[in-house]
């Protein structure tokens, strides 16, 4: 079903993390992508690894929505795996008399390799889990002002953000909804090649356009009519404000890079 | 004696929980359509009627228990789903947002042509519909975007219609429409009843409109089956369904209040004509 | 009392050309500060385009539209016209733009720029009066039609305005959530002395005005209290719009010599008056 879909919902909970200024839990997040990517062999990469796990237990999200979120990107990692499995050919053969041609290198490649998605999956995961939706576009927003020198719409481009976030789930009713009264008049969805099935698609994108641009055009009615006129001028309800505890996990992430770094020059590289 | 045309025997649908898109369930439901009948469905929303009538036509499968359509389980044979849905034609709330077609005559055929007819049997039954629905065949060449609003769920009504099912159901077919367009609906659906001797089933929130076009009232209360009789026998009860948050009909409840203030009337009374009949009756037996 | 909203001989085309059908023609129309007005119409019949002038969404073609002493005109002044008067829509699906629902009810001052904690004030204070506080945190598709609806009218509160308009905003909702909205409605206007200008179809909810309109063809054909206005039994059906199933029916029975008064609208009320004619008869 499509209401099933969990990327990018929240887990509403009350814990250091959720409390967290969604700024700084914008930057902590890039901050720990890049270190992922810099990391050279299991060690550092294990360090990364408790580094995620330890922010999930302290976010009071259950490990088995994170499992959720993994579900989808299962191919992606399994084409990754048997690609590096397959092409590296340095190292070591594992079954020198056989045709089978894998290295000790190439497994430990795509070990390494599946590790960093997951752990990268479930630190945006995380991010997504503990902050509502509109503060983490209010917080793009903030992070990204100083863009208006180059006068960006920065405030523009989060508003429709917001926007989008707003009717993800009333779009996907629709779908339902359209979908049904289709099948009803004996549309054929499940069989067929697949030009048919593409085909089988009008009845229902046609409609949901329709629908969606209509919408867009009552909403953008109901905004002038709540006085909305971009950015300029405008105020939130909700301010974010960085306090003394906002800076207790950057410390954290000092640490923990500069333990990256150090294992990175001290111990072999795997990549 | 008729014939039922659709049963269900012991019908549950239970829904995922917590999910987004939460769908009413369904108790234990058994109940049995006879043929030519026109069934009003009343009920609260979320009180599980929409669940109940996609079941009919398969849209949902039960979670348990059995849909039968002339006596056969709907569901025995998965592949031939398909069929039951050119017999059982399911028009949803809102229907004008499924129009898609360039023209209203492409759009209506849609269902004629899943059904696999010639170009010539397609063509009979889109000039057939469009004039049960009240609109002239100069409308067959228009884009169904530039209709009215009225207009559009009639064609998307006629688009069900040309499927010529054996029993039509309609959901909230006169949702948001103005007086007018609500007469022109009702209207249509009691011709087109007594013009192919379908049946009927229609779903709404006006006891009104109900009470004037339906035979037999079927009404759901918290997932189950709360009534389901004819109109009289169902509005005697005035009292619980008012305790469902169910109003009777103005006109009922005029009756009724006169019965408890003591005065001898009937009390299944639901169009302006009958109840004028019974009041002068009244006024010309107090006189004496 | 003074005028709050005044149309002095409105003219409204959307396209400029002059072939296109005239929406609305020469249309007077004064609203009282306080009032509770309903307009009635069947659809298309420029109903809708009232709401929309009454912002400044839509100006008008030819005469004047003053809001509160200001010209709808005057575009140094929209957004000071678009505070004093909020517009709830049909849709409740379409009006609101946030994921939280006290999120939503802040957008409006948001805009104005009010104060962060003064926000927080009103919201906290205007979900209390439509009882949605409960719901502050919640996310609006999984509010029903009614509490959706209620949650629009919050985000309207919030901005402070002194009118609202109701354009057909019970018109998608089951008989629970359209008496949800209503008895919010009638709070606004009886206990916060909001203006109300209800537009709608159903005349059972115009039944609640002080004063009711009726529209037809981009013109005014009936104004007066809902007792004056409902007696019009056969202009009303021909212009396509319902009657109070109790005025019809008195008036039927008047026709028969029955004597009753003419301007009966509610069932209950009939019930009385027919007794009332049934004792004197013994």
């Amino acid at each position: 079903m499509l209401s099933d879909i969990t990327i990018g919902q929240y887990y509403k909970a009350d814990s250091f993390v959720h409390r967290l200024d969604p700024r700084i839990k914008i930057i902590l997040t890039i901050w720990f992508i890049v270190i992922i990517f810099l990391c050279k062999n299991f060690l550092s990469l294990a360090l990364m690894l408790s580094l995620v796990v330890f922010s999930i237990l302290a976010s009071k999200v259950p490990f088995k929505t994170f499992f959720k979120s993994l579900k989808p990107i299962i191919p992606v990692i399994l084409f990754t795996t048997i690609l590096n499995i397959f092409y590296i050919k340095d190292g070591n053969l594992l079954f020198p008399d056989t045709f089978i041609k894998i290295t000790d290198l190439g497994l430990a490649t795509a070990f390494f390799m599946s590790v960093r998605i997951i752990t990268l999956i479930m630190c945006s995961s995380l991010l997504t889990y503990t902050t509502v939706p509109t503060m983490l576009t209010d917080a793009i927003e903030k992070l990204l002002s100083p863009l208006k020198v180059f006068h960006i719409e920065v405030h523009t481009f989060a508003m429709m953000m917001t926007l989008a976030l707003r009717f993800i789930p009333t779009l996907i009713e629709e779908i339902e909804r359209i979908t049904n009264a289709q099948k009803a008049r004996g549309a054929d969805l499940e069989n067929g090649k697949l030009m048919q099935r593409v085909k089988a698609m009008i009845p229902i994108l046609i409609p949901l356009f329709v629908s969606a641009f209509m919408r867009a055009s009552e909403l953008a009615f109901a905004m002038s009519c709540r006085c909305y006129r971009g950015g300029n001028g405008r105020t939130k309800m909700k301010q974010m404000k960085l306090s003394l505890k906002d800076i207790v996990p950057l410390l954290i992430f000092a640490v923990f890079t500069v333990g990256v770094v150090l294992v990175n020059k001290y111990f072999n590289p795997i990549i | 004696m008729s014939v039922a045309i659709l049963e269900t025997k012991d019908l549950n649908h239970a829904y995922s929980k917590g999910t987004a898109h939460e769908i009413a369930a369904i108790e234990n439901i058994n109940l049995s359509i006879e043929e030519g009948e026109l069934v009003g469905i009343i009920g609260h929303t979320g009180s599980g009627k929409s669940t109940l009538i996609q079941h009919f036509n398969g849209i949902l499968k039960p979670s348990s228990g059995t849909v039968l359509l002339d006596g056969e389980d709907i569901w025995k044979d998965k592949t031939k789903i398909r069929n039951v849905r050119f017999k059982v034609g399911l028009c949803f709330q809102y229907p004008e947002y499924q129009l898609f077609e360039e023209t209203v005559y492409k759009d209506i055929a849609f269902g004629p042509k899943n059904m696999g007819l010639s170009a010539e049997e397609i063509d009979k039954k889109v000039r057939q519909v469009i004039s049960f629905v009240g609109l002239s065949e100069d409308y067959l060449e228009k884009s169904p975007f530039d209709l009215s609003g009225g207009e559009k769920r009639r064609v998307a009504i006629a688009g069900v219609m040309a499927m010529e099912p054996r029993v039509l159901i309609l959901d909230e077919p006169c949702a948001g429409l103005d007086p007018k367009g609500r007469n022109t609906i009702l209207q249509l659906v009691t011709d087109y009843q007594k013009k192919t001797g379908s049946t009927v089933v229609v779903i709404s929130h006006s006891m009104e409109d109900i009470s004037k076009i339906a035979s037999k009232i079927l009404v759901m209360n918290k997932s189950r089956l709360a009534y389901y009789d004819s109109v009289d026998n169902v509005f005697s009860n005035a009292a619980e369904l008012k305790e469902m948050g169910l109003n009777i009909p103005s006109i009922t409840q005029l009756f009724l209040n006169l019965r408890n203030r003591g005065y001898d009337v009937k009390t299944n009374i639901y169009t302006l004509e009958e109840a004028k009949k019974e009041l002068l009756r009244l006024f010309s037996k107090e006189e004496k | 009392m003074e005028n709050y909203i005044d149309f002095q001989n409105v003219s409204f085309t959307y396209q400029s050309d002059n072939q296109s059908p005239k929406v609305l023609k020469d249309f007077n129309l004064q609203v009282k500060k306080g009032e509770f007005l309903a307009i009635l119409g069947h659809n298309g019949c420029g109903k809708s385009t009232v709401a929309k002038l009454c912002n400044a969404i839509e100006l008008p073609t030819n005469g004047k539209i003053y809001v509160d002493g200001i010209d709808t005109c005057d575009e140094d002044k929209l957004y000071d016209i678009r505070q004093r008067v909020g517009v709830v829509l049909q849709n409740p699906d379409n009006q609101i733009v946030a994921t939280i629902v006290e999120d939503d009810v802040a957008f409006g001052p948001e805009n104005l720029g009010v104060e962060p904690s003064e926000i927080r004030r009103r919201v906290d204070e205007a979900l209390k009066c439509v009882s949605m506080y409960d719901f502050r945190f919640f996310e609006p598709h999984k509010l029903s039609g009614g509490q959706k609806q209620r949650v629009a009218i919050a985000g309207i509160i919030a901005m402070k305005p002194e009118c609202i308009v109701f354009d057909e905003s019970t018109a998608m909702l089951d008989p629970r959530g359209r008496a949800e909205v209503m008895s919010e409605v009638l709070k606004l206007n009886k206990e916060l002395g909001i203006t109300v200008i209800f537009i709608t179809h159903y005349m059972d909810e115009a039944v609640n005005a002080d004063r009711v309109v009726v529209m037809d063809e981009g013109k005014i054909i009936l104004n007066g209290t809902p007792k004056e206005v409902f007696v019009n039994i056969e202009l009303l059906k021909k212009v396509g719009l319902d009657v109070p199933e109790a005025t019809e029916l008195s008036q039927m029975l008047i026709n028969e010599g029955i004597e009753l008064p003419e301007d009966i609208l509610e069932i209950e009320e009939l019930t009385n008056k027919l007794i009332e004619a049934l004792e004197d008869k013994n």
